[in-house]
Parts: structure tokens; sequence; C-alpha cells
């Protein structure tokens, strides 16, 4: 449910290291939350992102919820697949449903977030 | 949650099948069960059924009772057979509406008031102060309502009640019948989906028994529980008002899409000398559905605006699940309100294009 290899938000984000870069998209603790995701509001390629500030925007038939960027930098490549097909947030959360590419500040941001394991914690007391 | 919710005879059972619960109107209700999406396209193609029993229920008894109740609607009573029922507001004198609900004669003196939650205490209230010669009583407490809705509606419950519910023409109800053993209760052909249906009152401590024998006589038919939000999903879809966000005590009958329920012609009712001059005038502002034309969701409370000038507010917005696309409705003025007239929904500080549609969004085909 929560790969080891992917650092976590307090905001329900997730971040893959992929060489110099970050691969950012919503944890299915945050994706089961929302349900029937039917919209995500994506930054523009280039845009400058920053550690826990806002990027985005991601509706579900009755929620609204913003996107926090897991790190500061420069958002070099979206999934524009999410357009026609939202739901893959769902379904796929960590494949098909991530969101956006960012070339990062540096390596601290990454540092700050949550492993899987104290992520695991923070989702056990919020679920429960 | 807070203590100071009030839970349905079936809070249980929603805990159960793992419901996500939220505060609708003082009561603890499930928004959904499975996904909103699941919901909806459930109901459209076999059948949901939903947990209303915090809806109010209000019965006028006497001689007095039809007068009571034509002075209190703007539709008209006068036309109803014992069986029959109506949907109608209910107005203040200035035409703003208390509430809309469902009328239907189930006796020569008597009618069954069915009004929304949220509004049950101010309507009772209303109703009584505005009851002649007649006895009305809140019967709130006593009735469990279920909504049995969808193209596979009829055929779970025909299999389960007595007498055949299928014969009930639209709008129409039996009361006194038997549904999976559970005696007296009353069967409208109603609903609030836009699709074919029916609502079942039981008593309030029968309410899970009943649950559990339609839950599981429709599984054949692929029923599925439904919470709140496919309701609103549905509705929405089918551009049925919902009281609080489309109309309510600042707007009329003749500004919402309800001028049909508006029968001048029955005689006196309250609200009638405001609703008169309107329908000769020409209301200012007129409710208007219209869908996004640029990818984004509407909600309840975006502005509106026509050549950058706000105009007004989305009254309900959503994505649509069964049209796959983003609709809402809103007050605009009365020339604004022709389709295919360009609006923008400012939508996070962004103007974003949509285009006023006839109503409804959605209609069944038969």
């Amino acid at each position: 449910m929560y790969p080891d290899d992917l650092r976590y938000s307090s905001e329900h984000e997730w971040a893959r290291r992929e060489g110099g870069r970050v691969r950012v998209g919503i944890t299915q603790f945050a994706a089961e939350k929302m349900s029937d995701v039917v919209f995500i509001e994506l930054p523009q390629v280039g845009a400058q992102v920053s550690y826990m500030q806002p990027f985005g925007v991601i509706e579900s038939v009755k929620a609204v919820s913003d996107l926090f960027a897991p790190v500061s930098g420069t958002v070099v490549e979206v999934n524009t697949a999410l357009a026609n097909t939202p739901e893959v947030v769902n379904s796929d959360p960590y494949g098909q449903g991530w969101i956006m590419l960012v070339e990062p500040k540096d390596d601290g941001d990454l540092q700050k977030l949550m492993t899987a394991q104290q992520y695991r914690q923070v989702v056990g007391e919020e679920g429960a | 949650m807070g203590h100071d919710l009030r839970r349905t005879p079936l809070h249980d059972r929603h805990a159960r099948l793992g419901a996500r619960l939220v505060e609708f109107g003082g009561w603890e209700m499930p928004v959904q069960y499975a996904g909103i999406v699941e919901e909806h396209r459930a109901v459209r193609t076999a059948a949901g059924i939903f947990d209303v029993s915090h809806m109010g229920e209000v019965e006028l008894e006497g001689p007095g009772a039809l007068a009571s109740v034509q002075q209190l609607i703007t539709n008209d009573a006068g036309r109803l057979d014992i069986g029959g029922g109506l949907y109608t507001p209910m107005c203040l004198p200035s035409g703003g509406i208390v509430d809309d609900l469902t009328v239907f004669r189930t006796g020569a003196q008597r009618y069954l008031l069915v009004v929304n939650a949220s509004t049950a205490a101010k309507d009772f209230a209303w109703i009584a102060e505005h009851t002649r010669d007649a006895q009305a009583r809140d019967r709130s407490a006593e009735w469990g309502l279920l909504a049995l809705q969808g193209p596979r509606a009829g055929a779970i419950l025909q299999r389960l009640t007595r007498p055949d519910p299928t014969a009930l023409p639209a709008f129409h109800i039996i009361t006194g019948a038997e549904v999976a053993g559970v005696g007296g209760c009353f069967i409208s052909r109603t609903g609030y989906t836009g699709e074919d249906g029916y609502e079942i009152g039981c008593p309030w401590d029968q309410a899970p028994r009943l649950w559990d024998a339609l839950l599981e006589g429709g599984v054949p038919d692929g029923l599925v529980p439904a919470g709140l939000g496919a309701r609103d999903t549905l509705r929405l879809e089918a551009a049925l008002m919902l009281y609080g966000n489309d109309i309510d005590e600042t707007t009329t009958p003749l500004e919402a899409p309800l001028g049909w329920t508006v029968k001048l012609e029955k005689g006196a009712f309250i609200g009638r000398e405001v609703l008169v001059r309107q329908m000769a005038e020409g209301t200012v502002r007129k409710l208007a559905g219209f869908e996004m034309t640029e990818r984004a969701i509407p909600r309840h409370g975006y502005p509106l605006r026509i050549d950058g000038r706000a105009v007004g507010q989305v009254t309900s917005g959503t994505f649509g699940p069964w049209l796959g696309k983003s609709i809402g409705m809103g007050y605009v003025a009365r020339e604004h309100a022709k389709p295919g007239t360009a609006l923008g929904v400012e939508i996070r500080g962004k103007t974003t294009r949509a285009a006023v549609v006839k109503l409804p969004f959605y209609r069944r085909s038969i």
C-alpha cells in the first residue's frame, strides 16, 4: 500500500527519486479518501513549485482539495493523460496515476519527507 | 461526529456496510458506500436503495384538510383522487419558498405531506399555523423511509410486496401495504433521481428489517445501497431542485423552473398575489442550467459572470457521473437564461467558460 522506495508528505503526496528528478503523486490513503477522482488541475510545465505549497487541485465528485508539492523545484513534465482518465489516480496511484515530474532545487526537501514506515504510522492514526 | 446529531433506524446498517457518514440537516447520514460514481451508475442502470428516514412526514386530517392544503401549496390538490399525489412548493406571502414537498391524498379527508429533513420543524410549524378545521400531526418520528430507485426497482419490490406496486401510476400512493412481511407500509411511485422508483414508508423500528429484505432481495437485479452523494448527483443531472441551494425563502417557483407547479386557477393560496404579478410581468431572474465548455467543475457558491460582470452564483454544480460532463445551475437575469448564452464560472479566481443549456440535463428514456 505504501512502497518503501517512496517518500511521503504530511499532505499525502508521494515523491520518488528518478535519477536527478522527482516524480510526484498522491498516496493510496489520499486516493481512497477522495474516492472517484474526476478532475485534476495540473501545473504548467516550467512552473516553479515550492515545498509544501499548493501546486494544483484535485477534485472528486463531492470534494475539492489542494495538491501540495513535496519538493521545491521546476515542473519538467505533467501527466497529461489525467485529463481524460483521472480515475487512474484511484486505481493506480503510484503508477499511471502520477501527477508531475519535478527538477528539484536541491536534495534537502526529499530528506525532510517521511519514510514509508513513518507514513504508515501517520495514516494508521488518521485512519483509526 | 457530534453527539447531538440525530440517527435514523438504519444507522448501524450503514456503519456495518462501511458507509462514510456525514452531517446533513442535523442528521448523521451515509454520503457513500462503495463510491458515488458506482452508486450513481447502479441507479441509472439497475437499482439503488437510499435511507431517507430523515425526511419529515406531516398528516392533515379533518373536514378542512383539503382547504388547508390548498392554502399552503401552489399546486392543485383539489384534483387528487384518493391515492393521488403531486410535487409542489409551499410559499410565503412574498412568494419565497418555505419548502418543496410531495402531497398525497390518503383518505377522503386525509393528506400526507413529505417534507425535507433540514426544514421539517419549520415546515410543521408553518403547516400547523395555517391548518383550519383539521388536525396537523407531525409523524416524522413514526415513519422510516426508504427510496428504491432505478429501472429494476419495480421488479425487486414486486417480489416482496402485496399488492403489486408496479400497477401504481407515477406519483400515486398505496397505504396499508405489506413489504417483506412488514405491514402498515405506504408505497409511492416517486423519487429524487430521475429514474423510475418507489419510496416506501414503514414503521420506524421496522426499517432495518425492510432494508435487509430489500437489499438481499435485490441482489439478482444488481441493487446496491446508495448514499446522499449519489442522491445529489442523480437529482442534479435530472435538474431536480435542492432546497436550501437552488430554492429557498428568497426565490419564487417562477424564478425556479417550477412554473408548472403554480396553479393560479385553483383560487386563493399563500403567495398567490406575488406570483400573479410575476407571471404577468415576467420574473427579473431565472434559474438557468449550464454545462462547462472548458474542463472544470462548478460548485455551489462560485460566481457566475457575463462579459466579466458578476451576475449571480452557482446554486448547485457537480461533475455528472452519467453524463460525463460538468453541469450546474444558477440564477441569472431572464435575458441571460436562454440556451446558448455564454456564461463564465469563476473557479479559483479564473473565469472558466460555460454555456446555458435546456433543463433537465438528463431525462430517462421510457
